[in-house]
């Protein structure tokens, strides 16, 4: 048995039943940052003092500048697969999956810092919301680099045998991998600027 | 299900229904029926399983019942089976009522009438009335039923946990849930756990139905031609996958605060035991009501709009006629959908947030009543001038309009701020929403197993043992629910386990209690006719062939049961859903799928 629409488009559609699949995915996700987005503002609000200056802002605009660029490298992994430049597609993939790890390493790096000093979530609500915020967009980078690693590693046999789905593969993963970085986009101003 | 092709394309079949087929590829018993990704046999597990909960949680409720109706006495037969911790001597300990209430209530939604009413009949009908193969992702469809059953097990097996399961509530306010038990092994900690998974199931589920039914509608099926079901499905998924996520965030916050000890519902200086607690503080309790109450009010669409989808099938098909007011019923349920995000706060207009909030919330309430009434209307307008056929399903499908009708009409006290601070915490809010949801949506879905049954099996329930099986319950359920609305009137507390004995005003009251609770127990035996003729159906029902309803939407054109794959030849659509009686017809029903003078 054949799901029809799984790697052409339906006519009356114009979509493949993945891209509709992933921006809905997308839009559930939407609503669980904006409820999180939504209790950082309530909690300020509601808060007597809230503090500034706790993080470490040089270290937020590099990983900020390093999301970028990985998502730069992740569309440029898309379009060499359109234009059939199989190796430039690995590089590329490859170089998104490496800044998506240092930007990791530097996450370790902050929270390291913070616990030497004591500063766990129970210490306030800001960190608290902090912790929740940049924790749960650790587990999204986290799992973008699963799906990463699979579509570099096992799953690139696909290529082969359907390069079209497998084109459409990479271009859901961005489709993801883009909504992750613009989370961050808001995360860095909310968290540590303003 | 025995005689189910497993064949890789059903072209091959002859659509005989009782015809043994071996195709190219046959399964083990494992991958057919256990990690199925046949949309039917997902949707039948899922359905056992909801029915499975949903019996389990009605028996929470007949315990409780024996509690409220006789405060203080043993349990009869059981209590002896009951641990020491929960009810010493069969006699039932206050905490053990709190869990058995916590319990009751979400047990009853996310994993009874949710699975069964979406997860059951969306997956196993929604495919077929749309002419699809399919679901669009057969694997995530299997993991969103496993992920659906890991969340059930967690929650059952909470029970287990050194101090039982959760005790605040099925609704989990803070700060009380949140220092409840505190800890791993608190029962309110898996229950949070529970919960991510259900939702997580859910998600997985609701993203599939929309892109099944946008991408996978059969040539001929235009939005206009959908079977009124699937435009609820449709809604519903929406519901589900745009209301559950704030829940799940506002479940890690919650679990940051059992387990990390942050303070995002805990206000500063709480007291409790006597000690100020040793929090951070400048939480804020009320935003866990915002979050929750965000995705339950949805929710409470969720679980109507399924069931309104269902009726509405069963009521074309029994009155012969075609639905009253298709149109107007397909604008108001994406209206409802649309509205109930934005009704949510009306459940808490005790919680002093301002009059200004309930102004508004009080607005949109009164607003989202009007698409019901529009949808009620026309499923009661249907039946004018109809010669109608009483089958067991249309009975169910008949009880459904005037339960729903009271469940709806005696919620608009409650959606008004003045007359809810007297009513809220009194058995009228009991009483209000199980119109709504038990012989509201149960009934209704009810009706859906005895009118897909024969789809589902090849064969028919009895309809001696189903219109048994629909009056008893029908007779039982209303003493259960009506008394309820005047306890409530009569200011009585909903939550006190022994049913308020202290306060002088609930003197008159309390006999009621034995009352509900006699026809609770009385309606636990009128099921057994429906469990027995359920599975004895499977093996002795009267065999059927593919359309035994005459009925006009394409899921009757598939064979009974429908192998992998579903139809025998791609089906085409030639016109709307309810061509029934149309005059200069030989018969009294025209098939979406016949060609003009088939």
């Amino acid at each position: 048995m054949n799901i029809p629409y799984t790697v052409e488009e339906r006519p009356d559609t114009g979509l493949a039943n993945g891209k509709l699949g992933i921006w809905l995915f997308l839009a559930s996700e939407v609503m669980l940052f904006g409820a999180l987005f939504s209790t950082y503002i309530l909690l300020r609000i509601g808060a007597p003092s809230w503090p500034h200056h706790e993080l470490n802002v040089p270290l937020g605009a590099v990983n900020t500048v390093l999301l970028i660029c990985s998502s730069v490298t992740m569309v440029m992994a898309w379009a060499s697969l359109k234009m059939n430049k199989w190796g430039a597609h690995r590089g590329y993939l490859a170089a998104t999956f490496l800044l998506a790890l240092v930007f990791l390493i530097n996450k370790s790096f902050e929270y390291a810092a913070h616990f030497r000093g004591g500063e766990y979530p129970s210490h306030s609500t800001f960190l608290a919301i902090y912790y929740t915020l940049t924790g749960l967009h650790g587990i999204h980078i986290l799992g973008g680099m699963i799906v990463m690693a699979y579509l570099f590693g096992p799953g690139a046999k696909l290529w082969k045998k359907n390069p079209e789905q497998f084109t459409n593969r990479i271009e859901y993963t961005g489709l993801y991998w883009h909504f992750v970085d613009l989370v961050w986009i808001f995360l860095f101003p909310v968290l540590y600027l303003l | 299900m025995d005689n189910a092709t497993t064949s890789g394309t059903v072209a091959h079949g002859h659509g005989h229904a009782h015809e043994h087929e071996h195709g190219h590829e046959e399964l083990s018993f494992i991958w057919k029926y256990v990690f199925s990704q046949d949309h039917k046999v997902i949707g039948i597990q899922y359905a056992i399983t909801g029915l499975l909960f949903l019996l389990f949680g009605f028996c929470l409720m007949m315990l409780m019942r024996w509690q409220l109706a006789y405060p203080g006495a043993p349990i009869p037969i059981i209590g002896g089976l009951l641990s020491q911790t929960n009810a010493p001597g069969g006699i039932m300990l206050p905490e053990f009522y709190n869990q058995l209430g916590a319990m009751h209530g979400t047990i009853m939604v996310f994993l009874g009438v949710v699975p069964l009413a979406v997860g059951g009949f969306g997956n196993f009908v929604m495919p077929l009335q749309i002419g699809a193969p399919d679901m669009a992702f057969p694997k995530i469809n299997m993991m969103s039923y496993w992920v659906y059953f890991i969340g059930g097990v967690i929650m059952v097996g909470s029970f287990f946990l050194p101090a039982g399961a959760a005790q605040s509530g099925w609704t989990s306010y803070p700060p009380l849930a949140v220092i409840t038990t505190p800890g791993l092994l608190g029962g309110q900690t898996w229950w949070l756990i529970g919960m991510v998974f259900l939702i997580t199931s859910s998600l997985l589920g609701s993203l599939n139905f929309i892109v099944t039914i946008v991408q996978l509608r059969a040539k001929g099926l235009s939005w206009m031609r959908l079977p009124f079901f699937v435009w609820a499905q449709f809604v519903t998924s929406f519901l589900l996958l745009l209301a559950f996520p704030p829940l799940e965030a506002a479940g890690v916050l919650q679990l940051m605060d059992r387990l990390a000890g942050t303070s995002f519902f805990m206000p500063s200086g709480l007291v409790t035991g006597g000690k100020v607690l040793e929090v951070a503080g400048n939480g804020n309790p009320l935003l866990w009501q915002h979050l929750f109450w965000f995705l339950a009010h949805p929710e409470v669409y969720v679980l109507i709009l399924p069931a309104m989808g269902i009726v509405g099938e069963i009521i074309a098909n029994n009155t012969r006629k075609p639905l009253w007011g298709y149109r107007a019923m397909v604008y108001s349920v994406a209206f409802l959908g649309f509205m109930s995000f934005i009704v949510w706060a009306h459940h808490m207009f005790m919680t002093g947030m301002g009059t200004t909030m309930s102004a508004f919330f009080q607005t949109t309430t009164m607003i989202i009543s009007i698409p019901s009434v529009v949808i009620l209307t026309a499923l009661l307008l249907s039946l004018w001038g109809a010669s109608i056929r009483f089958t067991t399903p249309m009975l169910f499908a008949l009880a459904f309009l005037p339960m729903f009708g009271i469940g709806g009409l005696t919620g608009l006290p409650l959606g008004l701020a003045p007359p809810d601070i007297h009513l809220h915490d009194t058995y009228y809010v009991i009483g209000h929403f199980h119109y709504v949801v038990a012989p509201g949506t149960i009934f209704a879905l009810f009706a859906g197993i005895y009118h897909w049954f024969p789809k589902a099996t090849g064969r028919k329930m009895n309809e001696m043992l189903g219109k048994i099986h629909f009056w008893g319950s029908f007779v039982c359920i209303n003493i259960v629910f009506m008394p309820m609305f005047i306890q409530g009137l009569g200011g009585m507390n909903r939550r006190m386990y022994d049913g308020g004995m202290q306060y002088a005003h609930n003197a008159g009251l309390l006999k009621y209690n034995i009352v509900i609770g006699m026809a609770a127990w009385t309606l636990g035996l009128f099921q057994i006719p429906f469990i027995f003729n359920f599975f004895a159906s499977i093996k002795w029902g009267a065999l059927v062939d593919k359309n035994p309803w005459e009925a006009t939407t394409l899921e009757w054109s598939a064979p009974s049961p429908p192998g992998h794959g579903n139809f025998v030849t791609e089906p085409i659509v030639y016109r709307g859903p309810y061509e029934y009686s149309v005059p200069g017809s030989l018969r009294d029903f025209t098939p979406q799928f016949e060609s003009e003078k088939a």
